[in-house]
């Protein structure tokens, strides 16, 4: 029994953490909050150097090739300084994408920018306020070109590629799509998370790739490595509210002692440790399965994020509780987590949907 | 990371199925056990047996040392014994609180020759312990006990009164905790012993809970004697050792036992609601992916115990999250069961309810777990205080000798 990281793993941790409480401390946060700034270039850049961005990716294609634990183990810390990068959509979903579903040519073709930085991708599903199914699609591909609308796109305005779903015909499928084409209009969306941008795409005629060739169950694949890699992230946020939380209750004086002392806050902290322990736990095991490629990784992925949405949500909006009137002003950084929190409970599908993809595969696995 | 034993583990997991496979028999897998009430006398003779049977296949014991009748092995064997034992039909429920608690505070307090006498039966099988701890006022707030020992020559002459004992109707032996002193602050003036439950003026009393069993007792001290000889302890060192004795407590107390998500999902799949199979309905898969999801994180929090285990690290008091979720999700799930089942849900005769009854019996027996070693609330405390280091309640019971301390509203 060895559910834990290893030591080589927890020491790229601790590096990462020293690293981004340098690098990304919420000054730096704040920077892309307060600006038109999409995007933290430079921090971008670094993460690209360090080989951070190709931690999964094989050196053969111009990754690091260190592994998809070591991929958690960077998740986790993004989430907890709350890089404000590109990553999840450019690496948890596009690198995976391709990585999973991608021809040899495509992989020796577009990993390599990946891996550095030089390129960013996203993937382009939601097409307004109606949830996107296998049969609701709109967005169309015809003669290898892409018509359609798609809203919202997590770092659409910033990414060279979109990964489309589109249909074809009567099937659905997952398309390459140059964003600086000519057929191509980016729109920036204002969002609840400025440091993550959001935006509206329009394809007119664009030149669309086909990636892989099983449409909507590939997405479902790509989504479930993206959903572990994301609740790590979650974990991170949540865990970087539980201790705000608790060195404020610590030096926060009411009644003549401490709030940490009244047992109202420490209970408050005490169930928001349970929660994130709770999602830790099955967060590994998302990272297993994930590393394994086993066959429970659909069970598995949504179990953790079902896990991670619920733990950073209740952290987040229970740290804000916790610094009473100070938790509610733009100079407190609360509200950072609390924005996260939000974006990363949706920019995958919501909870909801979660849970009864969650249910589903679990009728799967009953009936097999 | 991966779930594969080292090799010493696989060995040991190979030798536990073997030694089961010839001596018990395996858990049919459709059938379901109710938790049977300790007090039917076959459970006890099955119980004596079969750990007799553990003892003389080396499985007994297994973490306790050699010299005092255990097999002096790692805290990872015994998990991964019990992982295996749990497909079988094992009943060893009377012994947990003796082997896990009563034992290890005797051979942390007791002389020599007495834990040569004491701890070899016990593993054994042939003598049974319980822990006279709680009482009717000292449940949470174990320190405010007020059992009274005095000093008679080279007695103690104990009066009183313990409750939420369990198995003191048929324990042979018991470790007790009591109020030597009332005059001085309550943790000062605790004193431990042990002693056998046949001394003269002991009464065991049952206590009907509100599910209609009856698992624990009430027992009743009149001026019974114990021997200086049977203190563990200085006088007056009582609550030193009681930690001691609470400490094994995280390791004893598991989790709520089922129905969880898999008694849960069996019944939703059964189910016809008015618009069709249960299964399909939203709100009812909704609330199947939140016990999943926390049977799960239980499940996974598990294996990083066994990990920490394995590395020979002690897992800390982080364990007790394991029965704050446990107990609210057997009490949740419990409930739900019931609504599945529509008006019939009310009804208790296993020959017309789903699985046998289970939900209701789970319904009625749930708020126990969420009381019995640690409320919810004291479990908070714990994780507040010793997991995340926040500061503790207010005591305003501190410094002022226990007699002087208010006992009630009069």
């Amino acid at each position: 029994m060895n559910f834990e990281f290893n030591d080589d793993q927890r020491m790229l941790r601790d590096q990462a953490r020293r690293f981004l409480m340098d690098k990304s401390p919420p000054e730096v946060v704040r920077q892309t909050l307060e600006s038109e700034q999409p995007y933290d270039r430079k921090l971008w850049r670094q993460f690209g150097e360090m080989g951070w961005l190709g931690a999964a990716i094989p050196e053969v294609y111009g990754g690091s090739g260190m592994g998809h634990l070591e991929l958690c183990v960077l998740a986790e810390e993004l989430g907890r300084a709350l890089a404000p990068t590109p990553f999840a959509s450019s690496i948890y979903l596009g690198a995976e994408a391709l990585l999973t579903a991608g021809s040899e040519e495509q992989k020796q073709g577009y990993l390599p920018d990946l891996a550095t930085g030089a390129a960013i991708w996203c993937l382009a599903l939601s097409e307004g306020p109606r949830p996107a199914t296998q049969g609701n699609i709109a967005a169309a591909v015809s003669n290898g070109k892409l018509t359609g609308e798609k809203l919202p796109v997590a770092d659409g305005d910033i990414a060279d590629r979109a990964i489309v779903v589109a249909r074809e015909g009567a099937s659905t499928g997952l398309y390459i799509v140059d964003l600086n084409d000519a057929g191509v209009t980016r729109q920036i969306v204002d969002t609840m998370d400025p440091t993550r941008s959001q935006a509206r795409l329009t394809f007119a005629d664009a030149a669309a790739e086909k990636l892989g060739q099983e449409g909507w169950p590939l997405l479902e694949r790509i989504q479930d490595r993206a959903a572990v890699l994301m609740a790590f992230e979650q974990i991170g946020g949540a865990q970087a509210c539980l201790e705000m939380a608790k060195e404020y209750a610590l030096g926060r004086f009411a009644f003549g002692r401490p709030i940490a002392g009244y047992q109202a806050i420490k209970h408050r902290l005490a169930d928001m440790y349970i929660q994130i322990e709770m999602a830790r736990s099955n967060a590994y095991y998302g990272a297993w399965a994930l590393s394994t490629d086993a066959a429970e990784l659909p069970v598995a992925a949504a179990t953790a994020r079902v896990a991670a949405i619920e733990a950073y949500n209740f952290a987040a909006k229970e740290n804000v509780q916790v610094h009473g009137g100070m938790g509610f002003t733009w100079e407190f950084n609360c509200h950072l987590y609390y924005r996260r929190a939000r974006q990363l409970a949706l920019v995958l599908g919501s909870q909801r949907r979660w849970k009864d993809r969650l249910i589903r595969a679990l009728e799967r696995r009953n009936a097999a | 990371m991966d779930f594969t034993d080292t090799p010493e583990e696989a060995t040991y997991r190979a030798k536990a199925r073997s030694f089961l496979n010839e001596t018990a028999e395996p858990k049919s897998s459709g059938k379901r056990s109710i938790a049977s009430g300790w007090n039917k006398d076959e459970a006890l003779v099955a119980a004596r047996a079969w750990q007799a049977k553990k003892a003389a296949g080396g499985f007994a014991g297994i973490t306790m040392p050699t010299e005092y009748g255990g097999q002096g092995l790692s805290p990872i064997l015994q998990v991964i014994y019990n992982q295996e034992e749990a497909h079988y039909v094992a009943p060893r429920g009377v012994y947990e609180i003796g082997l896990g608690m009563c034992i290890p505070t005797m051979l942390a307090y007791a002389t020599e020759e007495q834990k040569q006498r004491y701890a070899p039966p016990a593993v054994r099988g042939e003598e049974i312990w319980c822990q006279l701890f709680s009482e009717p006022a000292g449940g949470s707030d174990l320190a405010g006990l007020r059992t009274r020992a005095e000093r008679d020559g080279d007695d103690w002459v104990i009066n009183g009164q313990k409750t939420w004992t369990s198995g003191a109707q048929f324990s042979d032996y018991a470790i007790l905790v009591t109020r030597s002193d009332f005059d001085v602050p309550k943790h000062k003036g605790l004193t431990f012993f042990f002693l056998s439950m046949k001394s003269p003026g002991i009464e065991v009393r049952p206590i009907k809970q509100m599910s209609g069993a009856a698992n624990f007792n009430e027992v009743y001290f009149t001026d019974v004697r114990i021997p200086d000889s049977q203190r563990l302890g200085a006088v007056g060192d009582g609550w030193k050792v009681s930690l001691t004795t609470l400490m094994n407590e995280r390791f004893a107390v598991g989790v709520a036992p089922p129905p969880d998500f898999d008694e849960i999902f069996d019944l939703v799949r059964d189910t016809e609601l008015e618009d069709g199979p249960a299964l399909d309905n939203a709100m009812v898969r909704d609330r199947l992916a939140d016990w999943y999801v926390r049977q799960q994180g239980l499940k996974n929090a598990h294996f990083r115990t066994m990990t920490a285990l394995s590395r020979g690290e002690t897992p800390g008091p982080e364990s007790s999250i394991n029965k704050v979720v446990s107990a609210t999700k057997h009490q949740d799930v419990s409930f739900f069961g019931m609504e599945m089942q529509e008006m019939l849900g009310i009804i208790t005769d296993p020959e017309i309810v789903a699985l046998d009854g289970l939900f209701q019996t789970g319904a009625l027996s749930s708020p126990g777990y969420r009381i019995a070693g640690g409320t919810d609330e004291i479990l908070r405390n714990i994780i507040a205080e010793r997991v995340l280091g926040l500061p503790q309640d207010i005591r305003v019971d501190k410094e002022v000798a226990f007699r002087d301390l208010p006992t009630g509203r009069d």
